[in-house]
């Protein structure tokens, strides 16, 4: 929370927080004047039967809490705007913060997560920020002055209270201290109930063809019979809070009663000097059950606060910092060596063996690579090491003579686009969908990507041509019909290497192979790399890389592989009729 | 070979633009569950019938907390008296101070027991109930059609198990027994306080309305604020859920400068929105406790006027205490009511969604007679059935074939021409709107289900792995399988070595759907456990198109294992399976159009042999 502070709120909020906070206090001190002003009221007019001075003091409350509410108002307001203004703030850093990060970082973190970071914990910083500054001054000073004006009417009568303050603590402590963890085996308890429900759902049709619904029963029985008993155990520790704290509050009273009137006989003590002293009392105590509650908020403030710094201080795993744009020339694009591996690896963290395990190739421009292998061979891991969505733990990516690392990310990405194995589209047009690698691009320009990814067709039928909406993740296009718009989409804005990482699995033959003539077309200007588990995909492209647990098990054209690869020998048989191997 | 673009698609999955994935037919058979069918009488009366075996705690819990409510508000009265009993100095009443303090201090601890007695209470009710209503949800989930189960969402019906029944716990049990003891504490310190003076009683009662008009107009006022603030955040919620769920292709397309000036647009309408909200609703606190301290003030006068002249009525300074605590407490539970009010409404649209799955109609009973396949040889047979998932779109019409013990049928055609719906059909997930289906000579429909689909088994295309160890997932099935028969299962399923390389071997637990298990290995271990439960009749949605090439081999290679001298109806997507297969239906539009072995139908030259000659269009 501290750092969240310091980096967020305090610069630029630092004269806001001071003048609300001392508005809030001269509300406070209002609230502590008043049970003294009630005393006056007794001691000073009923007791000289003084109606006057009564009415008086009735009059300085009313204004009291008039003007209180005018500062209080002030408060609030500068509340609101430091909270949601800084709130905004950490926003803006957190999201473009994660626009800097990697995959492998995202990995790390996982989506669900980052998100809950943007918006949950956002927020939750957000109102304790505001719950701070509205009352962090409040209930502390209220509980304290309450005290010190107790202690100034009596001092020794004021030691009921160094009796019963430290009572209440104790009281919130032992509850918490024993509670908290029990909240964590009560969420931990809920989740085996989704669990047990989730996989019913899910295996609905096993679970009934097996005739095993009895014991699913038992299965969720004994879950909820868990998640029960613990929440009732949570609840008998959690329902004590309140009514001990009350007992300690109220046998305070009682004590103060029993001394304030030995006190009051000896002369010592008023008796609107007791009832201002059983007000003060009650004020202490009800104002450490807002601290305790106001501490729980910060806590879960201060959780969100750390889990946004995760995120804010974490050092993106690739970063182009110091790259500069590399002059290329119209040679080196067209005739040079696009694509060269050099002893490649690539480890995944936490992994026990690499995914990538020395892979070494040239590819000229203009040239085809096919790279094939079972799940889990390395195929994935390696497109992306040459889109540089990673780094490669070992050994070199190069892209037309340089270092993939040497590249400003913005210049490589112009250079090398991908068509991700997940077709996914984001809500928006056709259109917009289309320019991501290009936000200028032209209609000319986009019906041509449309044409060459067999898409031109399609979405000319489609109402709305270019602008017709897509819906979040692209569900009002069909399977092959998302294939070919991402497919569009990264042939936008002339890339000079595509990597189509299984692109084509839901593409019926004929729009794959019509798809690969016409890319074939582009080879003056257009390398290409083509991930798949499909022998028929890669079979005529001009290498064909064959990957066996990250290691190259082959390299080499159809026919070279066919009569020195195993592996791929295997592949081919079981995909495609002799004849068809032969051919 | 010098084009490598005008290769051949891949023929490893026949037909992969045709293939159909499971629940593909299926699109809406039922409404949507009705939730607005109970009153709230109704969900209130409901409810009650699940707290009766708890009324113990729930009377004990209202009781607890009726006395507690009582003693408390009695508290501000003893002071009250205790005071007038120190008037002056050296005129301290001790004789009748005592006997009150002692009391005081009873009636403190009396009323602390109760109030936790009464916590404990609601608790214990309460998780007994969220108990009942989730065992009730989930014993109807089994018992529901599979209709049901395909045409709702599993998040939603999951969100009713789990956090509907958790909203009503919350908010309608406790939010009742926090509604009641509000009550109570209102009525009773309007009893005392008018038991002690009608007149100032009055002040405080009159005033009260003030205090509930001023919270009650800035909810108005900030209520506008909050909607946008929260459609807002709805929206920047959408953004960042689509944006960063897509933050690997953000990353490829160097997109991030972009999506970053999206989501400040909605950032930065988010702050003005988020602002006046914010500020707006933050004053209800101060605004009522102003009020609160008008109030009190009014009070102390009226009271100090009353202990001076008599006028309007007789009072003592340790009343004008009592009501001086009164004023101070007396508005909380208005506070409290308002607060918890929106809690129960939620609360009773949670019970309606709870009790409208509770009450979704229960698949047909099984037969009161049934028959029963003593003998299962596997002979099956399609006697023009008929069915629709919707009744304005039919699916299956006039449906008739047959297999003879050990035959292999295999399925073909493509997507949403009703294959998998025939699998439905025969586990009598779903029964039939028309004609009959036979096994060994018996009719589906007039047999239990659970003897029916004791004969079949079932691998369908998406795998189903639960949490468990290997082993239990192995012998799912078949629960009293010995070690040995789950070792020897899985090595006929090809999944015995990859088992055994697992760190813990069979004992290895898989997390939620298998975990890290691949697909293939996945598709493995639910060929074991048919395998182990040797059933006559196999059904198998052979679909291997997600699973890598050489795992797909053993795959392929388990399934013909499996396939040995069974009865199999297969929803075909390999040539082998189609080419060897005894009989092939074709499938379109719901109709067989045609049927027979691989080689009559190329000769036949319709619509298969377009189908399979297709395939090698590419190559050519």
């Amino acid at each position: 929370m501290g750092e969240i502070l310091r980096r967020f709120v305090f610069p630029k909020y630092r004269g806001k927080i001071v003048f609300g906070t001392l508005c809030k206090a001269v509300e406070v001190v209002f609230d502590l004047i008043t049970p003294a002003i009630v005393a006056s009221m007794i001691d000073a007019g009923v007791a000289n039967r003084d109606a006057g001075h009564v009415v008086r003091m009735c009059v300085a409350l009313v204004v009291l809490a008039l003007v209180g509410f005018c500062f209080t108002l002030v408060c609030q307001k500068m509340a609101a705007v430091v909270s949601q203004g800084s709130g905004t703030d950490i926003r803006h850093d957190l999201y473009a913060k994660v626009n800097q990060l990697a995959p492998a970082d995202l990995d790390r973190m996982g989506t669900p997560s980052l998100v809950t970071r943007l918006t949950n914990d956002v927020n939750q910083v957000q109102v304790t920020v505001a719950l701070g500054i509205r009352l962090i001054i409040r209930w502390p000073i209220l509980a304290v002055g309450s005290m010190v004006c107790a202690m100034l009417i009596d001092a020794r009568l004021g030691l009921v209270f160094l009796v019963c303050t430290p009572a209440i603590a104790a009281v919130f402590w032992i509850v918490m201290s024993k509670s908290v963890p029990l909240f964590g085996k009560l969420q931990a308890r809920l989740d085996e109930v989704s669990l047990v429900t989730r996989e019913n759902l899910s295996g609905v049709r096993v679970v009934r063809a097996f005739r095993q619904e009895g014991r699913e029963g038992a299965r969720f029985h004994g879950a909820v019979d868990a998640q029960s008993r613990t929440a009732i155990a949570i609840g008998k520790l959690s329902s004590l809070l309140n009514p001990a704290t009350l007992l300690v509050m109220d046998l305070g009273v009682v004590a103060i009663l029993w001394m304030g009137g030995v006190r009051v006989d000896v002369g010592d003590l008023t008796q609107g000097e007791v009832i201002a002293f059983v007000n003060y009392m009650t004020q202490t105590l009800v104002s450490i059950v807002y601290v305790a509650n106001l501490v729980i908020t910060i806590n879960r403030g201060t959780a969100s606060a750390a889990r946004i710094m995760e995120v804010l201080d974490c050092d993106p795993q690739i970063s182009d910092e110091g790259a500069v744009e590399i002059p290329l020339g119209h040679g080196t694009l067209t005739s040079g060596v696009a694509l060269a591996l050099d002893h490649v690896s690539f480890t995944y963290d936490g992994a026990a063996r690499p995914a990538v395990d020395g892979v070494t190739l040239r590819l000229g421009a203009g040239g085809a690579l096919g790279i094939i292998g079972g799940t889990g061979s390395g195929k994935s891991s390696l497109a992306n090491l040459i889109l540089r969505l990673y780094d490669a733990t070992e050994g070199e990516v190069r892209v037309f003579g340089h270092d993939v690392r040497e590249y400003p990310l913005t210049q490589l990405r112009e250079l090398v686009s991908a068509v991700p194995q997940q077709a996914s589209l984001v809500s928006g047009t056709i259109r917009s969908n289309l320019c991501w690698r290009d936000g200028r691009a032209g209609d000319d320009e986009l019906w041509r990507a449309l044409a060459l990814a067999q898409a031109a067709d399609f979405v000319g039928a489609t109402d709305g041509g270019l602008d017709a909406t897509v819906e979040a993740g692209g569900r009002n296009f069909s399977g092959g019909q998302r294939q070919r718009l991402t497919i569009a989409r990264a042939l936008v804005g002339r890339p000079r290497i595509v990597v189509l990482d299984d692109a084509a699995s839901a593409l019926d033959f004929r729009t794959d192979a019509t798809l690969r003539q016409s890319l074939r077309s582009l080879r003056s200007e257009l390398t290409c790399v083509i991930v798949s588990q499909r022998v028929s995909s890669v079979m005529s492209c001009d290498q064909i890389l064959v990957l066996d647990h990250g290691h190259m098990a082959g390299l080499g054209s159809h026919a070279e592989l066919m009569r020195s690869c195993p592996i791929y020998r295997e592949i081919c048989l079981s995909q495609l009729r002799p004849e068809e191997v032969c051919a | 070979m010098a084009n490598p673009y005008a290769a051949g698609a891949g023929t490893g999955t026949i037909m992969a633009n045709v293939r159909g994935d499971i629940g593909n037919d299926v699109n809406s058979p039922q409404g949507r569950l009705d939730e607005t069918g109970l009153t709230t009488a109704e969900v209130t009366r409901r409810l009650l019938a699940y707290t009766r075996p708890h009324m113990a705690s729930l009377v004990a819990s209202f009781i607890a907390s009726a006395v507690s409510v009582i003693l408390q508000l009695y508290v501000s009265i003893v002071v009250g008296r205790a005071i007038d009993c120190m008037v002056s100095a050296g005129g301290v009443d001790f004789p009748a101070l005592m006997p009150l303090l002692r009391g005081l201090a009873l009636i403190v601890v009396g009323a602390a027991v109760t109030q936790w007695l009464s916590g404990y209470c609601t608790n214990r009710l309460t998780y007994k109930t969220v108990r009942d209503l989730r065992v009730d949800a989930f014993a109807r989930l089994r018992d529901l059609p599979l209709s049901f189960v395909d045409a709702h969402s599993h998040g939603d019906l999951l969100s009713r198990v789990v956090n509907d029944a958790d909203q009503v716990g919350d908010g309608l049990l406790q939010g009742l027994t926090q509604l009641f003891a509000g009550v109570v504490t209102i009525v009773g310190t309007l009893a005392f306080m008018f038991s002690i003076s009608v007149p100032v009683g009055l002040v405080v009662v009159v005033v009260t309305p003030a205090s509930m008009l001023v919270a009650w107009l800035i909810a108005r006022y900030s209520a506008k604020s909050f909607k946008d603030q929260q459609a807002l955040q709805g929206s920047l919620g959408g953004y960042v859920e689509e944006m960063v769920g897509s933050q690997k292709l953000v990353c490829a397309f160097a997109y991030g400068d972009r999506a970053q000036a999206g989501f400040d647009d909605i950032n930065q309408r988010l702050l003005r929105v988020g602002e006046h909200a914010q500020f707006t609703s933050s004053l209800s606190n101060p605004a009522t406790r102003v009020v609160n301290n008008v109030t009190y003030a009014v009070v102390a006068v009226v009271g100090c006027i009353c202990v001076i002249s008599g006028w309007p009525s007789v009072l003592t300074v340790g009343q004008v205490q009592t009501f001086l605590s009164y004023a101070n407490q007396y508005m909380k539970p208005f506070n409290e009511i308002s607060n918890v009010v929106t809690q129960i409404q939620t609360a009773y649209a949670s019970a309606r969604r709870l009790f409208a799955l509770i009450d979704a109609p229960a698949q047909s009973a099984d037969p009161a007679e049934p028959e029963v396949d003593d003998s299962p040889q596997g002979a099956l047979e399609f006697s023009r059935v008929g069915f629709s998932y919707a009744p304005d779109r039919p699916l299956l019409h006039d449906i008739s074939f047959s297999a003879e013990p050990g035959q292999t049928i295999a399925l073909v055609g493509p997507t949403g021409c009703g294959k998998t719906t025939l699998i439905n059909l025969l586990l009598r997930f779903y029964d039939v709107d028309a004609g009959q289906i036979l096994v060994d000579g018996h009719d589906t429909s007039r047999m239990r289900r659970d003897d029916l689909r004791s004969l079949f088994g079932m691998v369908l295309q998406d795998t189903w792995l639960f949490r468990g160890t290997v082993r239990e997932n192995i012998a799912y099935g078949t629960p009293d399988a010995t070690f040995d028969g789950v070792v020897a299962a899985a090595k006929r399923a090809h999944a015995h070595k990859f088992i055994e390389q697992l760190p813990q071997g069979y004992e290895t637990l898989l997390g939620e759907d298998g975990g890290s298990l691949s697909q293939g290995q996945r598709q493995l271990l639910c060929i074991a456990r048919v395998m182990l439960a040797d059933p006559t009749i196999l059904l198998l949605d052979e679909a291997t198109s997600s699973i890598d090439t050489r795992t797909e081999s053993q795959v392929q290679d388990a399934f013909d294992r499996m396939m040995e001298g069974r009865t199999s109806l297969v929803v075909a997507h390999r040539l082998s399976t189609v080419r060897d297969a005894d009989c092939i239906l074709v499938m379109r539009d719901g109709h067989i159009i045609e049927r027979g072995t691989h080689d009559e139908l190329l000769r036949r030259g319709g619509f298969y042999a377009e189908l399979y000659e297709s395939q090698f269009e590419g190559t050519r």
